[in-house]
């Protein structure tokens, strides 16, 4: 045991006994790939969570890695005030620059030919 | 400077809270009807949406079926776990009924989430207030049934459940799609159980007919009556998306080839197919007997209900331990 005072243990969340909560499982399928949204479990606390978890998820070996989340931990953005504001944003997008017509009055101006196989222009 | 707020949309105005049902402000009947029109035109449901209460029964109804059948349906195999013939056989069929009872879990949980809690989900079905699958509801007599259930009932049932895949109730699609997947091992499991005893001795050749024969009648039974399109609520809400007329010729199209390929019969003199619909014709399956079987009159029904009941009370203490336990301090 540490003497530090910061060495003691906090206290641990005190969690409900006996209520059955649901759990969302995030799975991740082989090493490299993004975690995905697997689908949920109940239980009354994150021991079981884990444990059904691997049985619902990965019993087929097929995760590599799972995360299992209490769902009233998740913190829930979708206010379309934030995240969709009515406001051209095509700036901030490969797809807002549309140069096609430039281009060519460019190439006209300088007498040049459009180049062959160069993907990089729009 | 011009006022953001006054610009005109850029972007689709498509986030899921800008669903016009989801606006709290609407009055119901308004809320239905972009409702309606949201699910009909293709749009799918998350559970955190709002919903009529028709729908939510609806799909609630539809999934509670399914996931009594997942936990019904394991116990005709689980007889045959300890007279499995091989060791390999064994492990397939125990992972098998692992896997049934798994999707019982995944579809109990869906369920749960549009209302009705798990425990009463168990107790209508022990009390024979809901149903399962009438497949469920017969004997095992032989091994030479382990084989045709899991390629039969299996494909039977991959073929309606392929279709939910892309149902508007979108957890119940996303967890269609798992046990799609889960499924096609089960019928290449099964399909070598039969394709072996055919292959085998006259005696285990004559056991897969005599299996087919006994399991065509259900097999043929268990999409249900042809229904009309337009008064099915469950196509109208596109829970589901195909009839039960629609899943029998899809099944027949793939599969009868499959069982005549392995020189097996079938017991339906009419069974085949019409070159000029292009459709199955085949002897009108008995109805009353799926009537019969599905409202637990079937040869075992009472029995796998008793089972079930034996079971959720010797288990009691588990529950109990889950609930009751201390949080234990980590």
């Amino acid at each position: 045991m540490g003497e530090a005072a910061g060495a003691v243990e906090a206290e641990p969340v005190d969690e409900a006994a006996g209520v059955l909560e649901p759990w969302e499982v995030f799975r991740q399928e082989k090493d490299g790939d993004p975690m995905r949204h697997g689908g949920s479990v109940m239980a009354p606390d994150a021991t079981l969570a884990v444990h059904y978890a691997r049985e619902m998820y990965g019993r087929r070996q097929e995760s590599v890695h799972l995360w299992v989340v209490r769902r009233a931990d998740i913190h829930d953005l979708a206010d379309p005030d934030l995240l969709q504001p009515p406001l051209d944003r095509s700036f901030k997008k490969p797809g807002g620059y549309v140069m096609r017509e430039k281009l060519a009055a460019a190439r006209e101006a300088s007498g040049q030919q459009k180049p062959r196989a160069n993907k990089g222009d729009r | 400077m011009t006022d953001p707020l006054a610009l005109d949309p850029v972007l689709p105005a498509r986030e899921r809270s800008q669903l016009p049902f989801n606006d709290a402000a609407l009055d119901h009947d308004e809320r239905y009807r972009h409702f309606e029109e949201h699910v009909t035109g293709g749009g799918k449901v998350e559970a955190t949406d709002w919903m009529p209460d028709e729908y939510r029964t609806q799909v609630l109804r539809f999934v509670e079926m399914h996931a009594n059948s997942e936990l019904m349906g394991v116990l005709p195999e689980r007889e045959w776990i300890m007279r499995a013939p091989t060791l390999r056989r064994k492990l397939a069929l125990t992972a098998k009924v692992q896997d049934e009872v798994g999707h019982a879990q995944l579809l109990y949980r869906v369920a749960e989430d549009l209302g009705k809690p798990r425990e009463a989900m168990i107790q209508d079905l022990l009390a024979g207030k809901t149903k399962f699958h009438n497949v469920f509801h017969y004997p095992t007599k032989s091994w030479a049934d382990i084989g045709i259930i899991a390629w039969l009932v299996d494909a039977a049932a991959i073929v309606a459940q392929q279709a939910l895949r892309d149902s508007s109730y979108a957890p119940y699609a996303r967890t269609m799609r798992k046990i799609c997947w889960e499924e096609s091992v089960h019928i290449m499991h099964g399909r070598d159980v039969v394709v072996t005893m055919v292959t085998g001795t006259p005696a285990q050749r004559a056991s897969i007919q005599e299996a087919l024969d006994r399991w065509w009648g259900p097999l043929m039974q268990m999409h249900g009556p042809r229904s009309d399109r337009s008064k099915d609520r469950d196509i109208h809400w596109k829970i589901k998306a195909k009839t039960s007329e629609e899943l029998r010729q899809e099944f027949l199209g793939i599969y009868v080839p499959r069982i005549w390929e392995l020189g097996l019969t079938l017991p339906d003199p009419n069974l085949g197919l019409d070159p000029a619909t292009g459709e199955w014709r085949y002897t009108e399956p008995d109805w009353n007997e799926l009537r019969r079987v599905v409202t637990n009159h079937g040869p075992k029904s009472e029995e796998r209900l008793q089972f079930r009941r034996d079971n959720w009370a010797a288990t009691q203490w588990v529950r109990d331990a889950i609930l009751a336990a201390p949080r234990a301090a980590a």
